[in-house]
């Protein structure tokens, strides 16, 4: 009896044991972990020769992913809380016009139309949400609706105002504007200036800029989604809201029974979905100084895609921000590594098909290892 | 395991298609087209045969390139793309100066030599660096097409938008209506792009405004449904009906006398052309002084066999 009892922490037939193998293989990241480095690899073979992988080509490529991960971010934590948003794609447009409306029409000060903008956008996100919630339907109708109410008032409101459904000008607009550099500006312009004198990355061959580096700097954007996905990975993994959002998406009956603010947690990540797409469409509106009425098409699928092919199920309660952020690299290599290995860009359709079902079909096993569902 | 045997078969399926497209480039010059055209727009094959054409003729290599939604940010990304992955020229529209100015004359600072096609002016071309602009100045189309309308007696119509995000869209209806000499008020409807829509529309519209003396349309993606509504209200041939831009269906009612004409702006010449002036530019040095309005040119039921033969492949 005795020494039973001193041996039982060395042994404890209460924790299951678990190999380091089948520790490495439940990790949500795994499948996008194994995605980035083919892809890269892939790419690295067929179009490594073809300026995908000179200072331009990088930046390209880099500025789509980065634009993915922004919104896989909001829809990765919202999805891991067991919701889905769709009205994502719609919000970047109306965002973006609604910038472009304050600033332009209204003439406010950039930072003004800023602000309003979030606080707006947030509040929209906040609506849907407690929809959601209180009345118990599936977010994906709820949000369904905002797709087209906001893409609605985002086509029916420039026309109204200014009979055309370009705002543009927002550029000069911003000039000097402390807010706006946030979103528009580019940063570490010196060390770029100095590998382009060094002639590690190409220089402008003619025009004014001549001299100059092609690349001058690492846009806001980028800086805003590497933030946005530590924000969330901290968010998720060291903190107790981080607990709350799995336990939500999880099994949110025995949440709430556990004292888990389950309500609250969901509107909660609406809005941040909300603000991501905010971010999304202020970086764009800034980078080119126009808002239009079609933008962000279909932008809430590829931000779903995105975090599906992170390895986070659709089913809610579990997920990893990295995931996302490397689905959404490797959304955006795809995309455009496509173009620079020479393959029609029909096909790419074809390839994001393929590495969804493939990542979906990854992720039921996981899942699966883990319920011990057969 | 399993999983590995998973990875190695991805692998197989990602690299077959990337391998086949690899060894298929040819020798030569290679440019980019982009467009601003979604993928559903049935108008840019004639673009897409026209760089066909041109480049088997020149030997050269072409490749489009467009937004599959039509959203002009990722258009601009495009050309980026397009720009880092050095080719010799870019073909692209531009359809909206802001978003695409930018990346335009980075490329042509990058020693990418760019020419204008279709959407955008002569005077935008020129200050994003651009060789030469080919096309049809889109308010002046629409201008000249509201003057004949005007001489033919029209004084009210509806512009059927099926692309009302684009500017050079609305441009068309408005220089329509100010060459005939009204407001554009509300006779301009965003139909979308769904063909019965668009026909119900119409029919709604006209519907509750008998009085609508003319229809315009601004190309086979609303023309078409426009057509089918006309046939169903019993307004075809009777009502004045204008359209941008040629397509089968279009050529048919030119012939049939439901559509009264089509404005050509000959998108085969907006392909070919700039193919076949930047060639000859690189080989030889050799470029035309001036722009090349590529039209309007007014296609009636006059002199139709050559245009209703192409209709949609070469016209």
């Amino acid at each position: 009896m005795m020494s039973n009892t001193a041996d039982a922490p060395a042994s404890d037939e209460r924790i299951k044991q678990t190999s380091a193998l089948r520790k490495a293989l439940i990790r949500p990241e795994l499948g996008g972990i194994c995605g980035t480095v083919i892809v890269f690899v892939l790419f690295a073979i067929f179009a490594g020769d073809s300026g995908m992988f000179n200072s331009q080509g990088v930046l390209n490529w880099s500025v789509v992913s980065a634009q993915f991960m922004i919104i896989a971010v909001g829809a990765c934590l919202l999805m891991i809380a067991g919701e889905f948003d769709l009205s994502v794609g719609s919000m970047i447009g109306f965002a973006g016009m609604m910038i472009a409306i304050f600033s332009i029409t209204l003439e406010w000060p950039v930072w003004q139309a800023i602000i309003v903008t979030f606080v707006l956008c947030t509040a929209i996100g906040a609506l849907n949400g407690i929809i959601v919630v209180r009345t118990g339907l599936p977010s994906f109708i709820v949000t369904l609706a905002f797709l087209f109410i906001l893409r609605g008032f985002t086509i029916y409101l420039p026309q109204l105002i200014e009979r055309k459904t370009i705002i543009g000008g927002i550029d000069k607009a911003a000039e000097g504007d402390w807010l706006a550099v946030l979103f528009g500006g580019k940063i570490l312009g010196g060390l770029f200036t100095w590998l382009g004198d060094a002639g590690i990355i190409a220089v402008f061959e003619r025009g004014n800029r001549a001299g100059q580096p092609v690349v001058d700097g690492i846009p806001m954007l980028i800086i805003w989604a590497l933030v946005l996905v530590a924000f969330g990975h901290i968010l998720l993994t060291r903190t107790q809201f981080g607990n709350w959002i799995f336990a939500s998406g999880g099994d949110a009956e025995s949440a709430r029974n556990s004292g888990v603010p389950v309500n609250r947690v969901k509107v909660l990540m609406f809005m941040f979905t909300a603000f991501c797409a905010c971010v999304f469409a202020t970086c764009q509106v800034m980078e080119f100084g126009s808002a239009g009425a079609d933008r962000g098409l279909l932008k809430e699928f590829e931000a779903i895609i995105a975090v599906v092919i992170g390895g986070a199920l659709l089913t809610g309660g579990y997920g990893s921000v990295i995931g996302a952020a490397l689905g959404a690299l490797i959304f955006g290599v795809v995309q455009q590594g496509l173009f620079f290995a020479n393959v029609e860009s029909s096909l790419f359709r074809v390839f994001l098909g393929v590495i969804l079902l493939f990542a979906v079909v990854l992720n039921t096993y996981i899942r699966r290892m883990i319920t011990g569902e057969r | 395991m399993s999983l590995t045997k998973k990875l190695a078969l991805a692998v197989a399926v990602f690299a077959a298609p990337v391998l086949t497209a690899a060894t298929a480039s040819a020798e030569g010059e290679r440019y980019v087209l982009v467009s601003h055209a979604p993928d559903s727009d049935s108008w840019w094959n004639t673009i897409k045969n026209g760089i066909a054409l041109a480049g088997e003729q020149m030997n050269v290599e072409v490749e489009y390139r467009n937004p599959p939604t039509g959203d002009l940010a990722d258009m601009a990304r495009i050309i980026e793309q397009a720009a880092a992955s050095s080719p010799n020229g870019i073909i692209t529209t531009l359809a909206d100066y802001d978003v695409l100015s930018g990346p335009i004359k980075a490329a042509v600072e990058s020693g990418v030599d760019v020419i204008i096609m279709n959407s955008g002016t002569p005077d935008q071309a020129r200050e994003v660096g651009a060789l030469m602009y080919v096309g049809q100045p889109e308010y002046d189309a629409g201008f000249a097409a509201g003057l004949r309308a005007k001489g033919d007696g029209i004084g009210s119509f509806l512009c059927v938008n099926h692309y009302i995000s684009s500017p050079a869209s609305t441009e068309r209806c408005q220089g329509f209506a100010d060459g005939l000499g009204v407001d554009l008020g509300n006779q301009m409807i965003d139909s979308g792009q769904d063909p019965a829509e668009i026909k119900n529309r119409v029919l709604a519209y006209l519907n509750s405004n008998p009085d609508t003396d003319a229809v315009l349309t601004l190309g086979p993606t609303s023309a078409d449904p426009t057509l089918l509504a006309l046939d169903e209200n019993g307004m075809a041939g009777d009502i004045y009906f204008g359209t941008f831009d040629l397509g089968t269906n279009i050529v048919e009612g030119i012939k049939a006398g439901t559509i009264n004409w089509g404005i050509d702006q000959q998108p085969f010449l907006q392909a070919y052309l700039p193919v076949v002036v930047m060639t000859n530019y690189h080989r030889y040095g050799v470029l035309p002084g001036n722009n090349i309005n590529s039209g309007p040119g007014f296609v009636t039921a006059d002199g139709l066999e050559m245009v209703e033969k192409f209709a949609g492949e070469y016209r």
